[in-house]
């Protein structure tokens, strides 16, 4: 009944928004089913925090005994990866994906002694709140106040075979905790106070849920080549499948007020498509340095080039705030210039402020901005942003 | 003939300059031109003064300089410096966005700001340190809390920042709580409140 180490274990992560929306439980349940399915099952590493539904649902399961590790004048227990091994069950449930080992024990990190124990052939189950993931943990951190010490590197989670979302409403989610189903009663009321609002439940539930898309995004760009047995309606579906992965923006700035307006928009539009956002200045060969003995005007020039800097700092700066990403590209054709640089980061939607109004001459001898663009770029969404002060 | 010909090019010359002034005019309509100088309008919060903000706009309309809203963001201390605040960019987008069409109808030229610091006078001083102007205004706070800037925040600023400070004390009834959550009064200009 024992793994073999012909193939490396498949990892499936249940994932949540918080403690106490039943992660354990479901990977517990899951567990239950595999065992009854007639797999051999043990659980590596269970915290039940104290919780009696928890510990319930584990009844029945074999579990490999922790290990006690001598820290400064403490005893504390960890998971035993060594008996694991020995053990060599088919599928291990290993709880805290992000929990931090006391030193002396084989890794620093719970996910590296998971990585040992899927090299061994093992499955296993594991359970990670969403707020430990690297990449997120800054953000949340600043959604929520609270910033979570122990992180998972995101490759992590990438790496998993199966992502399960396990969900519940900001509202059920703080019953439970009221209930004394998640915490014991002497820590409800300052957890209530906390970290446990619905402003920061609700958002730290759009973030789960946006990170589980994200993966299956992810998933199907990957997705093999289809069968050439495949009849044309599968085979399209299949081919098509890439072109789902997320929304990237480029919003094209100039360093001058008024792009601060299609900043704006392009932001927000990224923050509801849950995309990146990249500032585009396609600089003029010659700007950004002040020539003043360039011309007779070199005073006006120097200056319009110190103004230039100054928005281009301001600009420069906004995108640290809004955590978009902002390319200065030289080139004196703007349209190539966007052309390359969207295909180079995938850029889904171009955004660009109204164009001025020209002449008839003008519109007859060339083709408009937008026009050109839509040319240059087959399969991108252009959007004009507006000035919405002009609105009738 | 010469008539003709006089008559062709003053009819020529007339037709140049009536498109020339239609195209300024077209011009002046669609954004008022930066002015040369500028007014800064530090503000914090969920919120700003909607009487403090037409001062600041009669001001830069009177002068005909171009207004610097600047939106301070506080980073917590338990985040890098450089960190992004998307919770905090979604409230200053919005209240920047609200300034901006209001100064554009009032022909009133606008150059929307965000600055960050661990505090008020930090993002104050980043702010001094980043825009060059030549006034600044700014809403005090009242005895009751508000939107506006402590008594310490406005001596700091009438001590460091060069220029004219214009200093609004807001009047009975027009002061918005501070604080994420706080219900604004409807004389506020508002953000909407961040998931």
């Amino acid at each position: 009944m024992g793994a073999t180490a012909t193939r490396p274990g498949r990892l499936k992560v249940f994932l949540g928004m918080a403690a106490g929306v039943g992660k354990t439980y479901r990977m517990l349940q899951e567990g239950q089913a595999e065992a009854e399915n007639g797999r051999d099952v043990v659980i590596g590493y269970l915290e039940p925090h104290g919780r009696a539904e928890t510990v319930a649902q584990a009844a029945g399961l074999e579990v490999v005994p922790r290990r006690r590790v001598a820290y400064r004048d403490a005893e504390l227990e960890e998971m035993d990866l060594g008996a694991i091994l020995e053990r060599a069950p088919e599928l291990c449930l290993i709880d805290e994906l992000a929990h931090t080992n006391a030193p002396g024990v084989e890794h620093g990190k719970r996910y590296e002694d998971v990585a040992d124990v899927l090299a061994a052939g093992i499955d296993v189950f594991s359970t990670v709140n969403v707020q430990h993931l690297e990449s997120l943990n800054d953000q949340i951190a600043e959604l929520t106040t609270t910033r979570v010490r122990e992180t998972v590197p995101d490759e992590v989670l990438g790496d998993a075979d199966e992502l399960v979302l396990v969900d519940l409403t900001p509202e059920a989610l703080i019953e439970r905790l009221r209930a004394g189903k998640v915490y014991p009663a002497e820590r409800v009321a300052s957890a209530l106070r906390n970290f446990f609002r619905v402003e920061h439940l609700a958002a730290l539930r759009e973030v789960a849920l946006r990170q589980v898309a994200e993966e299956v995004e992810a998933r199907r760009v990957v997705m093999p080549a289809p069968a050439a047995r495949r009849g044309d309606g599968e085979r399209l579906a299949a081919t098509a499948a890439p072109a789902a992965i997320g929304e990237r923006l480029l919003a094209l700035v100039t360093p001058a007020p008024a792009s601060q307006r299609v900043v704006r928009r392009a932001w927000r539009s990224a923050q509801r498509l849950g995309a990146e956002l990249d500032l585009l200045y396609v600089q003029p060969p010659g700007a950004g340095a002040a020539r003043p003995s360039a011309s007779r005007g070199g005073g006006r020039s120097a200056a319009r080039a110190a103004s230039e800097q100054e928005q281009l700092d301001a600009l420069r700066r906004l995108s640290v705030t809004l955590g978009a990403h902002l390319l200065v590209v030289p080139g004196d054709d703007l349209v190539a210039t966007v052309r390359t640089v969207a295909r180079e980061r995938g850029t889904t939607y171009v955004l660009i402020g109204a164009p001025s109004r020209r002449g008839a001459l003008a519109r007859l001898l060339r083709p408009s901005l937008p026009s050109r663009l839509l040319d240059a770029l087959p399969g991108v969404d252009v959007r004009i942003v507006a000035d919405r002060t002009r609105r009738a | 003939m010469i008539a003709d010909l006089l008559f062709s090019v003053a009819a020529l010359a007339l037709a140049a300059a009536a498109a020339w002034w239609l195209r300024g005019r077209r011009a002046r309509r669609e954004a008022p031109a930066p002015g040369p100088n500028r007014i800064l309008f530090p503000f914090l919060g969920r919120a700003l003064s909607g009487p403090a903000l037409e001062s600041a706009l009669r001001l830069a309309r009177a002068e005909g300089a171009t207004l610097v809203p600047v939106y301070l963001a506080e980073v917590p201390r338990h985040l890098p410096l450089d960190v992004a605040l998307p919770r905090q960019s979604g409230i200053a987008l919005e209240l920047l966005e609200a300034v901006e069409q209001r100064a554009t109808r009032c022909g009133v030229a606008v150059d929307t700001r965000i600055e960050r610091g661990r505090d008020a006078r930090h993002a104050l001083r980043e702010m001094l340190a980043h825009e060059r102007c030549d006034r600044i205004v700014l809403a005090a706070e009242t005895g009751a809390g508000g939107d506006g800037f402590s008594p310490e925040e406005t001596a700091w600023l009438l001590a460091n920042a060069p220029g004219e400070i214009v200093v609004l004390r807001p009047a009975r009834g027009q002061v918005a709580p501070r604080g994420r959550g706080s219900d604004a009064p409807s004389s506020a200009v508002t953000a909407p409140r961040a998931a």
